[in-house]
């Protein structure tokens, strides 16, 4: 199995026929992901990639039984698309979507939160779950391996080094969920981690964390409390200046919150190691799985 | 100025006080009479008509006290001579360009007032203090115990019953304060919490701060001081604002790092980090480890540039241009893995741009992702060898730079 996303998904794709939603659902497609519908307001009736586009992604539900939405509108558009996708009754939504207001993400929460809505994002690569053949997102499918290592970062581009790295080595992933880098979130670590905590097939978590809030910090709490599972730590932006904004509206040490001493401090704290760099993570995984076995 | 908090590259754009106190106004919320002068004589006008005033510093950085930037004029001669010392007065690499004259209030009580993100909540949060008239970190950080919280619905704003509960929470939390009786504070203080809460949704405000909120000697309650901050990201809403801060925007941005500011001119995500290897990298996550792994090695960054997902082949020669502008640069350190951006695309901006600028620094480039084979033929084509990994990457160039002394 895998968490969130499996090849029995249905996914439909919010902006799919926008140029950035175009390339990226057929990279999905190619990679082998069960969409079913696009949804782009006013383009109802036509087909796109070869898939039905509704008007309304209740329209889109009710045609498809969709499940899982992919966001790819413009930053002005996209809380409006996460809470419709919410209401519509869509249990699981990526938004992928960087630059949205902060504002409207704190209403996008009071919104979805009372009705169950998981939300991944925004401001992230998405999620990927390789031996389902399915994912929902931008994360180059060519990167991609199956196998049992369970890997959620607030990266993009650090993500797939990470998958790259662990690939060399012969490990892959359960799935891949990339928790985005904004301050405002969907799904935290925490979050993450639960779902990986309960999954058959993850025997390991590499957590990727950087500089910036305090997300790391619960997530070491919880596994401080007693994980099932090993998990390996990384934080990056470890020699970023205090109050400097490292590209992700959330990458900034403000006082002493959100500084790499107090994430890797508590992390330590909760049993967890913390890798150095991303070479080193391949080496921690190695000495607690074992070595690979070559898939 | 509390570490941190104002630092120049913080995402989002700062109103000066005066500009901040006409959207109080704008709402509802009582501020003292003022008028902003840019030379003394406009100073000492202001103060012929107001009376004793404070003259204080239009700077949109904390701290302007303790640096000398306030100071109190009983008359206007007085008044003439307070501007003329704040006006071109340097606070914290803020020139000052203007000062608001404002009617000295007769204060007896300061209060903290503040509408601001809660990152862990994923909510806003009004944060009321009768421990007053300090920095937001320090009331949380020193005194949490003196600090009353709300998280408000944000769509219905806060309820004037969750306000009478904050207002109530927070004099339990200083054992009371009988400055006002309890039922001035809470007829007082609900429509300000309510007022202030509203202009943050309206502004899309990261920050909406009252501090001090004054109790005045014949019990008024009023704003001293106002700091308004607008989410950057939300600026696509208020292109209004930004136009109409005209002139003083300049002082927004005047303290801050000009290779920062220029870099921002051109769209650029950009931190001037001092050292002498010039960084690119795609993603934010992956261009702080870029950082890390140079820092790791000896190295020493000179800045943190992120080119962003779907980077197109003119944004990397921006980049390259951008990174030659610091004269410190000495060797350039290109780390790009591809997702949404395309390898053919950064290898096509990279070889042009280093044609174009007639570049000689040493140039490591480490490409992989969406197109990578094609990416990598035009570079070898181009005579511009790739790196295999991040890590071998980050030995070469700093090899080709030298390890900078002691930095």
């Amino acid at each position: 199995m895998s968490i969130l996303l499996n090849r029995n998904s249905k996914v439909l794709v919010q902006g799919m026929t926008g140029s950035e939603g175009s390339f990226h659902t057929q990279e999905m497609l190619d990679f082998g992901t069960p969409v079913v519908a696009g949804v782009s307001p006013g383009k109802g009736g036509s087909r796109h990639l070869g898939l039905p586009v509704f008007d309304t992604v209740t329209e889109a539900v009710d045609a498809t039984g969709a499940d899982t939405a992919g966001v790819f509108v413009p930053p002005a558009f996209a809380a409006d698309a996460i809470m419709e996708a919410s209401a519509a009754g869509i249990p699981l939504v990526v938004c992928i979507t960087e630059l949205i207001p902060v504002n409207d993400m704190i209403r996008v929460r009071a919104f979805i939160d009372p009705r169950g809505t998981r939300l991944i994002g925004p401001n992230c690569p998405g999620l990927m779950s390789p031996g389902e053949r399915a994912k929902v997102g931008i994360i180059p499918n060519h990167i991609a391996n199956p196998g049992r290592i369970g890997v959620v970062s607030r990266s993009g581009t650090l993500t797939y080094e990470i998958i790259q790295a662990l690939a060399r080595a012969g490990y892959g992933q359960s799935t891949s969920v990339g928790i985005g880098g904004d301050p405002v979130l969907g799904l935290s670590f925490s979050d993450v981690l639960q779902l990986f905590a309960e999954d058959q097939e993850t025997d390991l978590v590499v957590l990727a964390g950087e500089i910036g809030g305090s997300d790391e910090e619960r997530a070491a709490e919880l596994i401080g409390r007693g994980y099932p599972k090993p998990v390996v730590g990384f934080i990056s932006g470890r020699s970023a200046p205090p109050g400097k904004r490292m590209g992700h509206a959330g990458a900034i040490i403000s006082g002493t919150t959100g500084s790499p001493t107090s994430k890797v401090a508590a992390l330590h704290h909760a049993g967890v190691e913390v890798a150095d760099t991303i070479e080193e993570i391949v080496e921690l995984a190695r000495e607690r799985l074992g070595a690979a076995v070559s898939s | 100025m509390v570490a941190g908090r104002t630092g120049p590259r913080e995402a989002s754009v700062k109103l000066l006080e005066h500009q901040a106190k006409e959207r109080l106004r704008g709402v509802g919320i009582e501020c003292p009479t003022g008028r902003v002068a840019r030379s003394p004589q406009e100073a000492e006008k202001a103060a012929q008509e107001l009376g004793p005033v404070v003259i204080k510093a239009q700077v949109p950085i904390g701290g302007r006290g303790k640096a000398g930037g306030v100071k109190l004029a009983k008359t206007p001669a007085e008044a003439h001579d307070a501007a003329a010392a704040i006006l071109g007065m340097e606070i914290h690499g803020y020139s000052v360009p203007s000062v608001l004259c404002e009617e000295a209030l007769q204060i007896v009580k300061e209060i903290y007032l503040g509408v601001t993100v809660d990152r862990d909540r994923r909510s806003m949060v009004v944060i009321l203090s009768f421990a007053g008239g300090m920095e937001i970190e320090e009331v949380a950080e020193n005194s949490p115990e003196k600090i009353a919280k709300l998280w408000p619905d944000p769509f219905a704003g806060p309820q004037p019953f969750e306000i009478r509960e904050l207002v109530l929470r927070a004099l339990e939390a200083v054992g009371g304060d009988e400055t006002l009786p309890k039922g001035r504070y809470l007829a007082e203080l609900v429509p300000v919490v309510q007022r202030l809460f509203q202009l943050s949704q309206q502004l899309d405000a990261s920050l909406c701060e009252i501090n001090p909120l004054v109790v005045t000697q014949s019990g008024q309650v009023i704003a001293g001081d106002a700091k308004i901050e607008i989410d950057q990201n939300a600026e696509f809403r208020h292109h209004d604002l930004v136009r109409e801060l005209g002139p003083d925007a300049s002082a927004a941005t005047s303290g801050d790092d000009p290779l920062e500011v220029e870099a921002r001119r051109r769209g650029l995500t950009y931190v001037h980090l001092g050292g002498n290897v010039g960084i690119i990298g795609n993603g934010a996550g992956l261009v702080m480890n870029t950082v890390d792994l140079v820092k790791q090695q000896g190295g020493s960054p000179a800045n943190f540039l992120d080119i962003g997902g779907g980077a197109k082949a003119e944004v990397v020669k921006q980049a390259l241009e951008m990174l030659l502008l610091d004269p410190a640069v000495k060797g350039v350190f290109v780390n790009i893995f591809g997702g949404i951006t395309r390898g053919d695309e950064v290898a096509r901006g990279l070889i042009s741009a280093r044609d174009e600028l007639g570049l000689t620094l040493p140039l490591v480039v480490r490409m992989t992702g969406t197109r990578e084979e094609e990416g990598r033929q035009l570079l070898e084509a181009a005579g511009i060898t790739p790196a295999e990994s991040a890590p071998e990457a980050a030995r070469k160039i700093v090899d080709l730079v030298g390890v900078q002394g002691g930095a």
